[in-house]
């Protein structure tokens, strides 16, 4: 401890000069005074945020970053003995063909999810642009889907899917598409794209909700304008509605991004990422390495890549929101 | 730029600190702790270690996964018995099968274990192997007239650290009145189970039913039909593993079994075959009592080998252990509780409630004469193999050889791969699991 101070210190002085001599003034030695005593307290209202930080993501995140370079099974927990394996644990990893599965689902399950989810949400917002009778009420009810507990909504696709009793199947013969039963949770084509519909159909209020907001904020004058100016239903949606929907749209597709890669309890109520790991995802295919075949090690370093994808997206929105920051003040 | 360096250097030195004031905190803490210890408790151990009767521990605590009804209020009857019989109350947590071997686990590392732990026979081994368990012989428990493959189940290095009150396995269990309708007779070889399922098969009702999911129990219901192939769980990729997993996947291919079986839960197949969807169905013991319930007219009849004869099924049930709680009073305690729950008299009512095999074959012979449709699944029991025991002796890895194989079920069943690929990839995996 003491060494680390011996090395800060002389840090700090050299900071804390550096600041005085910019200032540059005869009232060096008072403004000195103040500005330490400014910049100690900054740091008092900093101490929680970054202690919380640390005990709560720092931590976590370097602990699983340790177990995913050693052997960590069921035994290490009781004997707290878990072997330095190295990259061990990725190589086995990669090795899996059920891991490129998981990692072709993740990227499938999160880009169909969001361009769906978006599309359809942005469709039923201009839709309710326009006022009409019950349009209040039926607004309420299309949020429904995300009012529902997850593990509730699994539930009930699981029935609607269900091959042989399904309302699914059901409605599909009685149309006269096929006299087939579609085996849609039990197919392993189908089975990813069942738990897909179920995740879009989920997250379509969320986008609907936030671009019916962000409609609602354009100036009515706008359209108005360009009513007179002779402009088509579709050249109002295109150079009026869509560019100023861009800042609302980049949130809610951003936010849906994050949503949808930690998307667990979908999977997990309706296919359990099954049949034989069709429908894993990182996430889920993370866990069932941890919980299921209790190789610790191994769900850690699917977690670590998982966390890496985050990161990676999680950077690319920082540097979105500080080009948008920049024009903005330009 | 600087400044934000300096703030930022800040922050890491305060967090250090915090961190540092929190290290010594943590070491003083379990010599703070000792000082009220040291006035308390140790009165207890002492009192065990010289061996003074009377029950100096007036509570116990246990876990379990029957947290489901009727399973969950008939195990708690027996452990109310105990109470009554012992004087040592019994704290019982009953939590999701999913879930109690990741909660052990935790509880093992914080040594914040239950006084008397249940848990599936196959998860004994890896659990006894982690050192968390009392060998149960220090506390007097009764091997003799156990069944010798329970014994086997519940050992780890030649010490037995687990025993179940009762034991089950599987059978074919089938609609007499479709059988009578159809003509057919209950099914003696393969051969027979497929002509038998494919004669039932009509209307929205499915000649056999089985559980195919990605768990424990996928393994569990298909290796009756591994085994009696003459297969062996150290070569998953066997022509004899080959043959059966052909076998499964020909039913559901042919329609007699549905798509579905790789959804279904063995609860799931039991509604099946209650609500009149399928004529005949692979199930547990345990069902038995919920279908003479339910005044449903069927017979047993045991899982065949390819050409005649019962196979060999998986031995079921949940073992009772002592953990190694560090506190020998009341280990001494759980002992006793332990030896209750395993004393005939529990053993037989607790059986008969849960429609499970009594693990010491004088009770079977009772449960036999007080139920009829028992009778083949006490007289598959002795023959049953633990499923970490012989042939394949795979011990605290067989979950390591067990979850690529349901995975391989599911691969074959679902027409994502043949058999023979399913099982070929199942093998590659277990192996590198095993290295």
């Amino acid at each position: 401890m003491a060494t680390k101070q011996d090395r800060d210190d002389p840090n700090m002085a050299r900071v804390v000069e550096g600041a005085a001599a910019h200032a540059a003034a005869p009232l060096i030695h008072r403004v000195g005074r103040w500005q330490r005593r400014e910049q100690l307290i900054g740091l008092l209202f900093l101490g929680p945020a970054a202690f919380y930080l640390v005990a709560f993501y720092v931590y976590p995140i370097l602990l699983n970053f340790y177990m995913s370079v050693t052997r960590y099974t069921a035994k290490s927990f009781v004997t707290g003995e878990a072997p330095f394996i190295g990259l061990d644990n990725f190589k086995r990893l990669v090795s899996n063909p059920d891991f490129s599965t998981a990692v072709r689902n993740t990227v499938v399950f999160t880009l169909g999810s969001l361009f769906f989810q978006f599309a359809i949400g942005l469709a039923i917002a201009l839709f309710f642009q326009r006022k009409f009778p019950l349009s209040g009420v039926l607004r309420a009810l299309i949020l429904m889907p995300w009012l529902a507990p997850v593990l509730v909504s699994g539930a009930v696709w699981v029935r609607l899917f269900d091959m042989d009793y399904g309302v699914v199947n059901f409605v599909i013969r009685t149309l006269g598409v096929t006299s087939q039963h579609i085996a849609w949770l039990t197919d392993p084509h189908l089975a990813p794209i069942s738990v897909l519909i179920a995740n879009i159909w989920i997250g379509i209020p969320f986008n609907m909700v936030i671009l019916y907001g962000g409609l609602q904020a354009i100036p009515g004058e706008l359209y108005e304008a360009a009513a007179i100016d002779g402009a088509s239903p579709w050249q109002r949606f295109r150079y009026i509605s869509w560019p100023l929907l861009r800042t609302v749209s980049t949130v809610v597709l951003l936010l849906g991004l994050v949503y949808t890669l930690k998307v667990f309890d979908v999977i997990m109520s309706i296919t359990r990422g099954g049949p034989a790991n069709v429908s894993q995802t990182l996430n889920t295919y993370a866990y069932s390495l941890s919980f299921s075949l209790l190789d610790f090690g191994l769900g850690a370093a699917a977690g670590d890549i998982l966390m890496v994808v985050v990161l990676i997206f999680g950077l690319l929105y920082l540097r979105y929101a500080y080009r948008v920051e920049r024009e903005a003040g330009q | 730029m600087k400044k934000q360096l300096f703030v930022l250097g800040a922050v890491i030195l305060a967090v250090a600190m915090i961190l540092s004031a929190c290290a010594p905190a943590a070491t003083q803490a379990p010599a703070a702790t000792e000082v009220p210890a040291a006035t308390q408790p140790p009165a207890a151990p002492q009192a065990t270690a010289t061996s003074v009767p009377g029950p100096a521990v007036t509570k116990v605590s246990e876990w379990d996964y029957q947290s489901a009804d009727p399973q969950k209020t008939q195990w708690q009857t027996v452990l109310n018995e105990c109470t009554a019989s012992t004087g040592i109350a019994i704290d019982r947590q009953a939590v999701p099968r999913d879930e109690l071997i990741t909660k052990v686990l935790l509880a093992a590392q914080q040594k914040q274990l239950p006084d008397v732990l249940r848990i599936d026979n196959p998860d004994l081994q890896q659990v006894a192997d982690t050192g968390a368990l009392a060998p149960l012989t220090d506390y007097g428990v009764d091997l003799s007239g156990l069944y010798p493959n329970l014994i086997q189940a519940g050992s780890y290095k030649g010490k037995v650290y687990g025993i179940a009150p009762g034991i089950n396995g599987m059978a074919l269990i089938y609609n007499k009145d479709m059988f009578a309708a159809a003509g057919v007779q209950p099914p003696t070889t393969w051969a027979e189970v497929e002509d038998v399922a494919a004669k039932l098969t009509k209307g929205g009702v499915y000649g056999i039913a089985f559980s195919a999911p990605a768990t424990e129990e996928g393994s569990w219901q298909f290796e009756p039909w591994f085994w009696g192939a003459g297969a062996d769980l150290s070569k998953l990729d066997s022509p004899e593993a080959v043959k059966a997993l052909q076998f499964w996947t020909d039913l559901v291919t042919k329609g007699y079994a549905s798509k579905s079986v790789v959804q279904w839960s063995q609860g799931d197949v039991n509604d099946q075959f209650m609500a009149g969807k399928a004529a005949m169905q692979q199930n547990g013991v345990w069902n038995l009592s919920a279908l003479e319930k339910a005044k449903i007219n069927f017979g047993v009849v045991p899982i065949p080998k390819p050409d005649g004869g019962a196979a060999p099924g998986p031995m079921g049930g949940e073992v009772l252990t002592i953990p190694n709680s560090g506190d020998a009073a009341k280990m001494e305690a759980a002992g006793k509780v332990v030896n209750c729950l395993l004393s005939d008299k529990e053993m037989l009512e607790w059986a008969t409630l849960q429609a499970y095999i009594p693990s010491r074959q004088s009770v079977a012979a009772q449960s036999v004469a007080n139920d009829p449709n028992m009778k083949s699944f006490v007289d598959a029991a002795a023959a049953e193999f633990s499923r970490t025991g012989p042939p394949a002796n795979l011990g605290p890895n067989y979950s390591k050889v067990s979850q690529p194989l349901w995975n391989a079920i599911q691969a074959a069943l679902t027409g994502a791969k043949s058999p023979q690929d399913a099982l070929t990839a199942a093998q590659q995996q277990a192996e590198s699991a095993l290295k």
